[in-house]
């Protein structure tokens, strides 16, 4: 729980108190300058999410890879060397002075998935080139009748079946019985019998090493961060993460084209699922702001954009678990911060939902109409985004600021509008990066 | 032709579509003809995918039906004389980039469409390509990329072709979600698709018109 009096809070009050919290995080700031403008940029948010006019435009450009390239590193090498990418995200956040940081968990700890021996995704040395980043392998890595098993009990399923394939040193495992088996002591002993073989030996070895490894990536990535915090002042945009329900079935479980099939072939399990996913997706994310003290919650979006399904198929089949997730987040006062990869045009009408509380969350979008987006969220819900990688790739400085310029003259003028790139940034040319938070500044200090 | 079977195609009824396929083989019906009634349907959904009535799920699941219903005539056409090949494509997605979705989509379009498809999978290397295209001669080579990362790969593909002198009798085209003009102009293609059924017309305009 946040506080002791929690259960007793109204969701507006659990909202406040998260943002005061997050305002008023205890660092020892480098100055009472520094202090200020941190705290002065998280005021920017604050009144961007609450549809208040922001004292200027907040400016939060989305990074990937981009940091190393810029400091001349490869993705394998932030990866594997917390040195490096320490410098990297030294030298991003000095030179450009974004508004917010960039996220550092998108960089994974190399060591920890090699001796893991992770099989879900490709990373720089294990399958994919050094300059690359992660890629996640398009597989049915849950069949198409396991539905029944993952509805039954989802943390089963997890240890059973899922977990033993996307890891291969966890594929012990599927070895080990329910804890659900642990009730009373006559019974119990029979429980503890797998630890005894090899494999299961072996797999505990590796994840007590593996949770040291964690540890290690956790301090190397608390220093990293609270550097940028403390030295210049730019708060972090994501105390947690969880994801759609929808997009955890088709993301990484069943994978794009099995859930597209499913949708045909057993429609009735995927609805079931996605609910059942609900109260796990939304526990995730408390618990992860809980611990950083930080209101918002980064959700990706992926499988519910334009072209991947009709209108129709949005409202009853993506929608209704996902908005169950938006309200389990909204109630406990957290801030769901959706970041809307592809297009999203064809969803500003159905994401006008009544139910979700106008003021309460995020949209950031990447190839949607802008002016658009203002006319279905304008006043209802704080939304951003949109700046082009391909132009902040193969445009111009020139071209980057007259996009900004209108960007914000067209949408930003009542307030409720983060300045922000469409996709999260791997491959950008410095100058357009720089351009973009110059223009966001100049154009986003008279809305 | 079956009304029956190109109506349980477009419905994307696929138990029903196999049935109707499975009840017509044994009632001795024309196998070209149960090919053409899918196909007919397949055309109705490509079209209902180009006006935005229709989308990438419906898509999959037409394709799925289609490789039934061929499954299960295939045995009956070996005596058939085989139909005349749109043209040849070759498709991958480049190097440094391993996502497959949007090119398996275009490779079952395109084969459904008539193109011989030789798919030589994901981050497929620039020399790979240049040995595949000049062992089988394509009239279009098609690069798939979701990752901007590997626009560049795009664009040292198409110099390879280039510089081995292919280029020249074949058209290359570039698709995936962040590709459009300026992408297209960087890597050097001849043009771009925005989706699997773009990319089938592309095709078959270059090969003229199919």
């Amino acid at each position: 729980m946040f506080t002791d009096d929690w259960n007793d809070l109204t969701p507006d009050q659990r909202f406040a108190a998260r943002m005061d919290a997050w305002q008023n995080a205890p660092v020892e700031f480098a100055s009472p300058e520094v202090a200020r403008a941190y705290r002065d940029r998280v005021q920017l948010y604050r009144d961007v999410i609450e549809l208040k006019k922001p004292a200027r435009v907040p400016v939060a450009p989305w990074m990937g890879l981009f940091p190393l390239r810029y400091a001349g590193f490869t993705a394998h090498d932030a990866y594997y060397d917390r040195g490096r990418l320490a410098e990297a995200w030294d030298r991003y956040h000095r030179d450009f002075m974004p508004d917010g940081l960039a996220v550092s968990t998108v960089i994974i700890p190399g060591r920890l998935f090699d001796l893991l021996d992770y099989k879900m995704y490709q990373w720089p040395g294990h399958g994919t080139p050094e300059d690359t980043s992660y890629q996640y392998v398009e597989r049915e890595w849950m069949k198409d009748d396991e539905y029944d098993a993952l509805i039954s009990d989802p943390s089963s399923y997890w240890q059973h079946g899922y977990l033993p394939r996307m890891f291969g040193a966890l594929e012990p495992l599927a070895m080990l019985a329910p804890f659900t088996d642990l009730v009373e002591m006559p019974f119990t002993f029979p429980f503890f019998l797998p630890f005894s073989a090899p494999p299961v030996r072996e797999m505990l070895t590796k994840l007590v090493e593996a949770g040291d490894l964690a540890m290690d990536w956790l301090q190397t990535l608390i220093a990293i961060d609270g550097k940028q915090i403390a030295t210049l002042g730019i708060p972090g945009l994501a105390g947690g993460a969880t994801k759609a329900p929808y997009d955890v079935l088709g993301d990484t479980m069943r994978g794009t084209r099995g859930l597209m099939l499913d949708k045909f072939r057993r429609l009735d399990k995927v609805l079931e699922a996605c609910d059942r996913l609900v109260p796990s997706l939304v526990d995730w994310a408390v618990r992860a702001c809980d611990v950083n003290r930080h209101p918002l919650c980064f959700i990706p979006l992926h499988k519910g954009a334009d072209g991947f399904m009709s209108d129709e198929d949005y409202r009853t089949i993506y929608w209704p678990s996902f908005k169950k997730v938006l309200l389990g987040l909204i109630d406990q006062g957290i801030v769901p911060l959706c970041f809307a990869e592809g297009g999203y045009n064809e969803r500003l009408e159905a994401i006008h939902d009544p139910d979700i509380p106008a003021g309460r969350m995020i949209w950031m979008f990447d190839a949607t109409d802008m002016r658009a987006a203002k006319r279905s969220l304008g006043g209802y819900q704080c939304f951003g985004g949109n700046v082009p990688g391909s132009l902040l790739t193969m445009g111009t400085p020139e071209k980057v600021e007259a996009y900004v310029k209108d960007l914000i003259g067209a949408v930003a003028g009542d307030g409720g509008f983060i300045l922000g790139t469409g996709i999260v940034l791997d491959e950008a040319d410095p100058a357009c990066v720089r351009a973009m938070i110059d223009a966001g500044r100049k154009y986003g200090a008279t809305v | 032709m079956s009304d029956e079977l190109k109506e349980a195609v477009i419905g994307l009824r696929e138990q029903e579509a196999l049935e109707i396929t499975d009840r017509l083989l044994a009632e001795g019906a024309d196998p070209l003809s149960i090919v053409s009634s899918s196909k007919e349907a397949m055309d109705v959904i490509g079209q209902r995918f180009s006006c935005g009535e229709a989308f990438i799920p419906e898509l999959i699941m037409a394709g799925e039906i289609m490789k039934g219903i061929t499954a299960r005539v295939k045995p009956r056409l070996a005596a058939a004389p085989a139909a005349a090949s749109a043209g040849t494509v070759v498709l991958c997605t480049v190097k440094g980039d391993i996502h497959d979705i949007g090119k398996d989509i275009v490779a079952t379009m395109l084969d459904i469409a008539g193109f011989t498809v030789v798919d030589l999978g994901v981050d497929v290397a620039p020399q790979t390509l240049v040995e595949k295209v000049r062992e089988v001669h394509p009239q279009v080579v098609g690069l798939s990329s979701l990752l901007t990362v590997a626009f560049d790969s795009m664009k040292v593909s198409v110099a390879e072709l280039d510089t081995a002198g292919l280029h020249e009798d074949l058209k290359i085209m570039v698709g995936g979600a962040p590709v459009n003009d300026d992408v297209c102009a960087f890597a050097h293609a001849d043009g771009w698709a925005k989706d699997a059924v773009g990319a089938v017309e592309l095709a078959k305009t270059w090969v003229g018109g199919a």
